[in-house]
């Protein structure tokens, strides 16, 4: 959590002074300081090479090689304790860098110690399962595919998880637009009716503010309604007046009724 | 005139009721309005609240079916996202004619907060809605509310006249 400071006139700070804000970078440590996580550390490096390791809020992040994963994490599995894989997903650093970082949250329940584990693969690449040693992270990497479009081997199921199967795009990469692309808006409307009901449908109205008064098919005007998507200039529509509140069934009423004289 | 023989002109109107086939089909539409219960977000807990005894539905015939081949209405209680728009269509088509659609609270009717790629903007992109309800969501009376107003609708319909489709295909 971000450290409270007290808020003074808040009131008359504008509400987005700091929009473009950067994080302050949270205070690192040296392994050493922690003696549990200073033995992991030593007993890792004798099996891979660990580029950079690091305490971070009280938790060890170990940078890694991202070849290295599946023998690092069963190491941590197997012979460390940290059997709980709680997370893991990627983050999309391919306009700074080039690259996407995978990382992976790990917890040992006997140790009461989390550590993180990170690495780095280019866009075109593919990183291998960890399935194998946590079943949670099926649906983990099936989700890094849908969402990023990195390739997992070794996974026996590589499918997306929350996209449609035939969703065009990764959603979660930065370059993907929040409205989506073409296909994205256009998608129920090609699945459902085909491509050539996009002129009748017409394009998605995303402008939650947006009334017009001469567009008929979206709009009504009150006490001037014409006919949906008539001119907006035309005759409104004759609405006939129904008397709701009179009885469903009527009864007979001999006083009031007229006999029609016939001769005339 | 034999003593086991009814006056009917002296007691009070002939036993006969005269009303006509559109009031009498339409009496017994607008009083079994059966939904087909279409909750997808937190608009489905105020629909479930409506059904349930505080606001009982079953006054107004409304009873809820989870078989499209059953129901009359559909009332569409929640966000609608892309993946699952065909599925609101296909269950749509297999209702029975006639059939009404009710968009319940602003996600169904726009897409409400959900301006992003994976929600449909409106379930009218997809299939024809009768009555859009707005809120976020709704409260119970709201939706009562739209069940009285699609029963007036109803009411001023002839029986004869077909359900022409009123948007799409």
């Amino acid at each position: 959590m971000r450290p409270y400071k007290p808020k003074k006139n808040v009131q008359k700070q504008s509400y987005y002074n700091d929009r473009f804000w950067v994080a302050p970078r949270v205070p690192q440590e040296a392994v050493e300081s922690d003696e549990i996580f200073a033995e992991d550390f030593k007993s890792l490096s004798k099996t891979r090479k660990v580029k950079e390791a690091y305490l971070e809020r009280g938790q060890m992040v170990l940078i890694i090689n991202a070849k290295d994963n599946v023998t690092i994490l069963k190491h941590l599995k197997e012979k460390l304790g940290y059997d709980v894989l709680s997370e893991m997903s990627a983050i999309d650093y391919l306009a700074q860098d080039g690259e996407f970082e995978i990382f992976y949250q790990l917890l040992s329940m006997q140790k009461r110690r989390r550590v993180r584990v990170k690495c780095r693969i280019k866009e075109n690449e593919a990183i291998q399962s960890v399935e194998s040693l946590f079943r949670s992270a099926d649906w983990s990497e099936r989700e890094m595919y849908d969402m990023f479009g990195i390739k997992v081997n070794n996974h026996p199921y590589l499918k997306r998880i929350l996209m449609p199967d035939d969703w065009v795009g990764h959603p979660l990469r930065k370059s993907y637009p929040l409205h989506g692309d073409e296909a994205a808006q256009w998608y129920e409307v090609d699945k459902i009716f085909g491509k050539e009901y996009r002129d009748i449908i017409g394009p998605e109205q995303r402008d939650a503010a947006y009334i017009s008064t001469t567009d008929t098919c979206n709009f009504a005007r009150i006490k001037h309604e014409v006919p949906r998507c008539a001119d907006p200039n035309s005759e409104p529509e004759r609405i006939e007046k129904f008397n709701d509140d009179a009885p469903l069934v009527e009864t007979f009423d001999l006083t009031k009724s007229k006999i029609v004289d016939r001769t005339r | 005139m034999a003593q086991h023989q009814v006056n009917y002109a002296a007691s009070g109107g002939l036993p006969v009721a005269l009303t006509t086939v559109d009031k009498l089909v339409n009496w017994g539409r607008t009083n079994s309005l059966w939904v087909l219960t279409y909750g997808l977000a937190c608009c489905a807990i105020e629909m479930m609240a409506s059904g349930a005894s505080r606001y009982d539905f079953d006054r107004f015939g409304v009873i809820f079916r989870a078989s499209p081949r059953q129901s009359d209405v559909m009332i569409v209680a929640g966000t609608l996202t892309k993946k699952h728009a065909e599925f609101i269509r296909r269950l749509y088509d297999q209702m029975a004619e006639p059939k009404w659609v009710i968009s319940m609270g602003s996600c169904a009717n726009t897409g409400g907060m959900f301006n992003t790629y994976a929600t449909v903007q409106g379930v009218d992109r997809v299939i024809p809605v009768d009555i859009y309800l707005p809120g976020c969501a709704p409260r119970p009376e709201t939706l009562q509310y739209a069940v009285l107003l699609l029963q007036k609708k109803l009411r001023k319909r002839s029986i004869f006249q077909k359900q022409k489709p009123k948007r799409l295909v």
